[in-house]
């Protein structure tokens, strides 16, 4: 169940090969902070020791980052409620965010926006978002300025499978049909929308589909396997690039439950378990085994020192101050000349 | 001077931006060879070009949140919504977004958009075509509202607005499209939260904005033998220039608040509430009294509508009570 397809597999091994070893680390290296963040995320919220809440990206790792090897500093990104995965696939400051979990002053927000708005403008994250298709028109409008300056651009827009069905996405999709904008949308399929799942809230099995309805390309690709992801979207930035949107489904599973008040009394241990037996993580470590790049005691480096680094972001969030009172105030406005 | 109508002179400030700035473009519903469904943009396509006057489908949402995207990734868009009741089909996109970025993300981002609209009653469009909404966005921190009640207010308003770094939300009034001021030919700005007296008096301030502006003006020039009446327009409600309205009031003693929305949970409630808790408290010689439209969605038979909101004899009649 858990293994990949041989043709998957024929394609997985070429394309890690046409890739550097500095790219694959850089791609490890994030898959493994973004699921040792997550745990030890998971693990305040079970001691209670943030507050607020946060919905975890563990086992969806591999949209996020296969995705984003794709994007340069200068491209641009939305993302949503469960945003960790795209917000360290964009690039991040690891302290900064977990800092800002921890609603500390030296987080990226300040302290002011948590766990569901983290953004960083400097490398083109325009930011997570509380809204379940609320990033969609953003990330077209951002489309529009890329399209005005030419300047060879992307912009990829993150949504789940509940966003399908909001009324954002229908009206920003055709938009970005119409006007032939370069935003690459990618439905990452976890299959469910808190509990519902995708295929009651649907009638269409594969969702891409829905691109026929405005007139652009859409494939389904196997979310838990990174190459096949960094391929679809390396495919759908040329197109982007050249012609216009571009959709991805890409299908997937949240390990976790939906946020922390989730008892996962809609999903079964047996549907969990075989998920889990597609765990991106191990998928790509087999590929990068095999193919000779790195070596299984290269690859436990890499990971322990994840773990590692995220420790010292708990460390920095920890003896950070919080924010002071004094700064309610600040930030509701930008200063205008 | 020469006079131009409003309509006009909305489209020169959007036109002089536009020449002035290559990152201001203008999108919306029939804003290209249409001319937008009030006549406002007729021409500017010609001059801009379909890229820089993007005519949209119908997607409000899409709209302002596209407006947002644009605006956060170094844009400065205007964004038209037909009529602004249709804001609300875009209004997680302006209240849950754009508004609320730059404090969200810890002052990290910059947001500047204009949303244009037509708000208001008296064209005989019925309950949701007449609108004025304006009480819904100043409920929301991070956005600017902006009410010009001339030509004159509304070309350096919306010059402002668009050089503005924040979500304006900018209510054009129906009834003054056609209307003519002057209007100087050189550039001139007016900055947001500063308000205008549009008479001088000392009996009475009367506090209001919009089209409401020139009916309110036209009862006080017919009082003028009994009430010497100040009349105020804050222009902008968000930022309000509350110094300009104490001030007023205290000179006075007696204020009247005056505007087309619906009374309960409207604007003039804050204002009367700027008065009520100003020093400007003790120097009041009645209660501070609101006038605003009735408490029902905007009715079609012409005599209905005309009285949904504040007319003529009502306003006179709200001065004589409040006077007596």
């Amino acid at each position: 169940m858990g293994e990949l397809t041989e043709k998957q597999k024929a394609q997985a091994l070429k394309t890690a090969k046409s890739l550097s070893n500095d790219k694959l680390r850089d791609m490890y290296t994030k898959m493994n902070h973004v699921r040792a963040f997550e745990d030890k995320v998971a693990y305040f919220f079970s001691r209670g020791m943030v507050h607020g809440t946060t919905h975890l990206y563990s086992g969806e790792e591999a949209t996020a980052i296969g995705a984003l090897a794709n994007l340069d500093d200068e491209d641009l990104m939305t993302s949503t409620h469960r945003g960790h995965g795209h917000t360290i696939g964009k690039g991040i400051d690891l302290k900064k965010m977990m800092a800002e979990l921890l609603g500390k002053e030296s987080g990226y927000c300040r302290g002011k926006g948590g766990s569901m708005h983290i953004a960083d403008l400097t490398r083109g994250n325009l930011g997570a978002n509380g809204i379940v298709g609320g990033g969609i028109p953003i990330a077209t409008g951002a489309g529009i300025t890329l399209k005005l300056r030419n300047e060879g651009r992307v912009v990829v827009c993150f949504f789940g499978d509940g966003a399908l069905n909001e009324g954002t996405f229908h009206e920003s999709v055709n938009l970005a049909s119409i006007w032939d904008l370069p935003v690459i949308y990618i439905c990452e399929n976890n299959q469910y929308g808190m509990s519902f799942s995708a295929k009651k809230s649907m009638n269409v099995d594969d969702l891409s589909v829905r691109a026929k309805a405005y007139g652009i390309p859409g494939v389904t690709v196997d979310g838990n396997d990174i190459f096949a992801v960094y391929e679809a979207v390396k495919k759908a930035k040329k197109h982007a690039l050249k012609t216009g949107p571009y959709f991805i489904v890409s299908e997937t599973y949240r390990f976790m439950g939906h946020s922390k008040s989730d008892a996962n009394k809609y999903r079964s241990k047996e549907e969990i378990a075989e998920w889990k037996d597609r765990d991106p993580i191990p998928r790509m470590r087999a590929i990068l085994v095999e193919t000779g790049q790195f070596t299984d005691s290269e690859l436990d480096a890499i990971e322990e020192q994840c773990k590692q680094d995220i420790e010292e972001a708990v460390k920095f969030a920890e003896n950070s101050a919080d924010p002071s009172v004094d700064s309610i105030l600040d930030d509701v406005f930008a200063p205008s000349n | 001077m020469r006079e131009i109508t409003y309509a006009e002179a909305i489209r020169e400030a959007m036109s002089e931006e536009m020449r002035r700035d290559e990152s201001v473009f203008f999108f919306g519903e029939d804003i290209g060879i249409y001319g937008g469904a009030f006549g406002v943009s007729v021409g500017m396509i010609d001059e801009f070009g379909a890229e820089r006057v993007r005519d949209t489908p119908i997607s409000e949402a899409a709209i302002i949140g596209a407006a947002a995207g644009a605006a956060v990734s170094g844009s400065r868009p205007i964004a038209e919504i037909q009529f602004s009741d249709f804001i609300s089909i875009g209004m997680d996109q302006l209240g849950n977004q754009a508004a609320k970025m730059r404090y969200m993300f810890g002052g990290h981002a910059e947001v500047p958009m204009v949303v244009r609209a037509p708000a208001g009653s008296g064209t005989g469009a019925a309950a949701q075509h007449s609108q004025s909404q304006e009480a819904w966005y100043c409920h929301i921190p991070g956005l600017k509202v902006v009410i010009p009640s001339t030509p004159y207010d509304a070309k350096g308003l919306l010059k402002t607005s668009i050089r503005d770094n924040n979500p304006v939300v900018f209510l054009e009034q129906k009834l003054l499209y056609r209307k003519k001021g002057e209007v100087p030919e050189e550039e001139y700005t007016i900055p947001l939260g500063k308000a205008d007296i549009k008479r001088e008096g000392s009996d009475l301030t009367i506090v209001t904005w919009g089209r409401m502006v020139s009916m309110v003006l036209e009862v006080a020039d017919s009082l003028k033998e009994q009430f010497s009446i100040e009349v105020l327009d804050p222009r902008t409600l968000v930022p309000l220039d509350r110094d300009a309205i104490v001030n007023s009031a205290r000179k006075t003693g007696h204020v009247l608040v005056v505007h087309e929305a619906v009374q309960t949970g409207g604007y003039g409630g804050e204002i009367v509430a700027t008065v009520a808790d100003s020093d400007a408290f003790y120097y009041l010689d009645a209660p501070v009294k609101r006038l605003g439209g009735l408490d029902i969605p905007i009715p079609y038979n012409p005599e209905l509508e005309r009285n949904a909101v504040p007319t003529p004899e009502k306003i006179e009649q709200a001065i004589r009570d409040l006077m007596a």
